[in-house]
């Protein structure tokens, strides 16, 4: 990786220093031990496997985490496109920092945003005994696991939209209106179509974010197996266990099929970007 | 502001302003009430006993020793990778920039997990470190390598491209005029990311201190030994000490918004909006 290296536009010193170190801090930290996955899923027969991978058990934990993510990846992408809207284009007092609120998911740690939202969310709770009565259950149901990953993924709609926002030129909206376009004309066949890779790429992030989300999701889900267990918190019970092999089946077709997706929607987007370039 | 035929009407602004204001406070400004409201349920008694108790401050402790180990190792790697990438050209770009990205889209479960299988008594150097008596799971040493993973590219992330975007001309000016290598480093480049370091070491110390699931992987929850303060918050939590819990749970909040508030500040300075 090193070989033929050429500075960009002059002779700048400490290429091999900082790729050197930059080399082994990431084999030493990141590589090595994540070889550790596929190197341990290999001490089990193809059988044993699939039997741990298509457990019914394994397959409710994929299907939470998979569905309640993409869900909240959906409300996020919705309310995200909202909020970013707002705060680009409306004046209302306190805006700065309602801005600078969008970031806390960000900065809370997930453990605290799990114990905070199931005491918001529980039958006691501030928001939860309205819900209650009227028969909607957050706390301890696959609602509750939505709920926790919409709150951790918002911030990542947001801020991708914010600047396509912000960078839209104006003028070619004045063409539209004088041209006799209204307002939701305008948006529609204007701004929606500019703003849509960004809060696609944005939802993405968020999905991903999502489904890895361990902190927030256990206090909330209740964790009952088959119903309102988590794929990583499956794994972690394999590793209580000390059922490593299985831990390690379970987050290796966990981490396979997440990137499998994850490739595929972002595909999708190069697509489109390429196709609206071309037309 | 806008002119006003470009511009929606007033009842949809007000409508669409209200919606979204609406949904921040019950989603993100109400959560954040709750913390403080339940702490002090109690009285302030209960909740400065929680935060003195011996447990509560030998976790607040350790928290502190991985956070003060944990930053320049991550901060001197993104400096490291930054320089590489953004001043450099060279095959295989990016492949490492994706590399380097990789702990973030992986579950913090799992990424605790990988040092167990690594290091842990029954991993794959577990027998080789039990004969030197070496411990490294369910110990400080664990902690940090957990902490360095899921922290691993929110340096990085800050410098590559605030440091592309800059261009190498004050660089070459001082190498021109005799300056050294490091000279040049320490004088030049360095004061030119300074807000952008800044702003990523207080991403990565917030996250290093707030990480809850790689660290109870691998720390084995020895209660005033191994316990960081979200492990400590978790085991008040469940054995129902609301306010207790609560309380050490503030003190995390109070660095989750000076955490925010930092980055207003950074980005009020350096004149640009971080991302």
């Amino acid at each position: 990786m090193a070989t033929g290296a050429t500075p960009r536009g002059g002779v700048l010193p400490g290429f091999g220093l900082a790729m050197g170190f930059t080399l082994s801090y990431l084999g030493l930290i990141v590589l090595i031990p994540l070889a550790t996955i596929p190197l341990t899923t290999a001490t089990l027969t193809p059988a044993q496997f699939w039997d741990t991978v298509t457990a019914p058990r394994t397959l409710a934990a994929y299907g939470l985490s998979f569905g309640a993510s993409f869900v909240a990846a959906m409300i996020n992408a919705v309310f995200g496109l909202l909020v970013a809207w707002v705060l680009e284009r409306y004046d209302f007092p306190g805006k700065r920092l309602v801005d600078g609120l969008v970031d806390l998911p960000f900065a809370l740690p997930t453990a605290l945003a799990g114990i905070v939202l199931t005491t918001f969310y529980a039958g006691n709770g501030w928001i939860g005994q309205y819900l209650e009565p009227r028969g909607i259950k957050v706390a301890y149901t696959p609602l509750g696991v939505v709920v926790a990953l919409t709150f951790i993924g918002l911030p990542f709609v947001v801020r991708t939209v914010q600047p396509v926002l912000r960078d839209l030129d104006i003028q070619v909206e004045g063409a539209a209106a004088s041209l006799g376009a209204s307002r939701l004309q305008t948006f529609r066949r204007i701004i929606l179509p500019e703003i849509l890779p960004a809060t696609l790429t944005g939802s993405t992030l968020a999905f991903a974010r999502a489904l890895g989300e361990y902190g927030s999701v256990i206090f909330i889900a209740g964790n009952m197996p088959m119903r309102s267990e988590i794929t990583p918190l499956l794994i972690m019970i394999k590793l209580e266990q000390f059922d490593y092999a299985g831990a390690t089946a379970i987050a290796l077709v966990f981490l396979l099929v997440s990137f499998g997706l994850l490739f595929l929607i972002n595909m999708m987007a190069l697509r489109r970007r390429t196709a609206a370039a071309a037309g | 502001m806008r002119p006003r035929h470009l511009s929606e009407p007033r009842v949809v602004r007000w409508i669409l302003t209200g919606a979204a204001l609406a949904f921040m406070v019950v989603f993100l400004f109400l959560p954040l009430v709750v913390v403080f409201a339940e702490a002090l349920r109690k009285g302030l008694g209960v909740y400065l006993a929680a935060i003195q108790d011996p447990v509560a401050l030998s976790a607040i402790r350790l928290t502190l020793i991985v956070t003060a180990l944990v930053v320049p190792l991550n901060a001197a790697f993104g400096v490291a990778a930054a320089w590489a990438i953004a001043k450099f050209e060279f095959r295989g770009k990016n492949l490492l920039t994706t590399l380097i990205d990789l702990p973030f889209s992986v579950s913090p479960v799992i990424s605790g997990m990988v040092f167990v299988l690594l290091l842990g008594a029954h991993g794959f150097l577990g027998p080789w470190l039990l004969e030197r008596d070496v411990k490294i799971i369910f110990a400080l040493p664990g902690i940090v390598l957990a902490t360095l993973f899921v922290t691993f590219p929110l340096v990085a992330r800050e410098l590559i491209p605030l440091m592309r975007s800059q261009g190498n001309d004050e660089e070459h000016a001082a190498l021109t005029l005799g300056a050294g290598g490091w000279q040049t480093f320490f004088r030049i480049s360095l004061p030119k990311i300074k807000w952008g370091l800044v702003y990523g070491v207080v991403l990565c110390a917030a996250r290093a201190m707030g990480e809850f699931g790689a660290v109870s992987v691998v720390s084995g929850h020895i209660r005033g030994v191994t316990n960081t303060i979200p492990l400590h918050v978790e085991i008040l939590y469940n054995e129902y000490q609301f306010a207790a819990s609560f309380a050490v749970a503030s003190l995390l909040t109070f660095m989750a918004v000076l955490t925010l508030a930092l980055k207003g500040l950074i980005e009020w300075r350096s004149g640009s909006r971080a991302v």
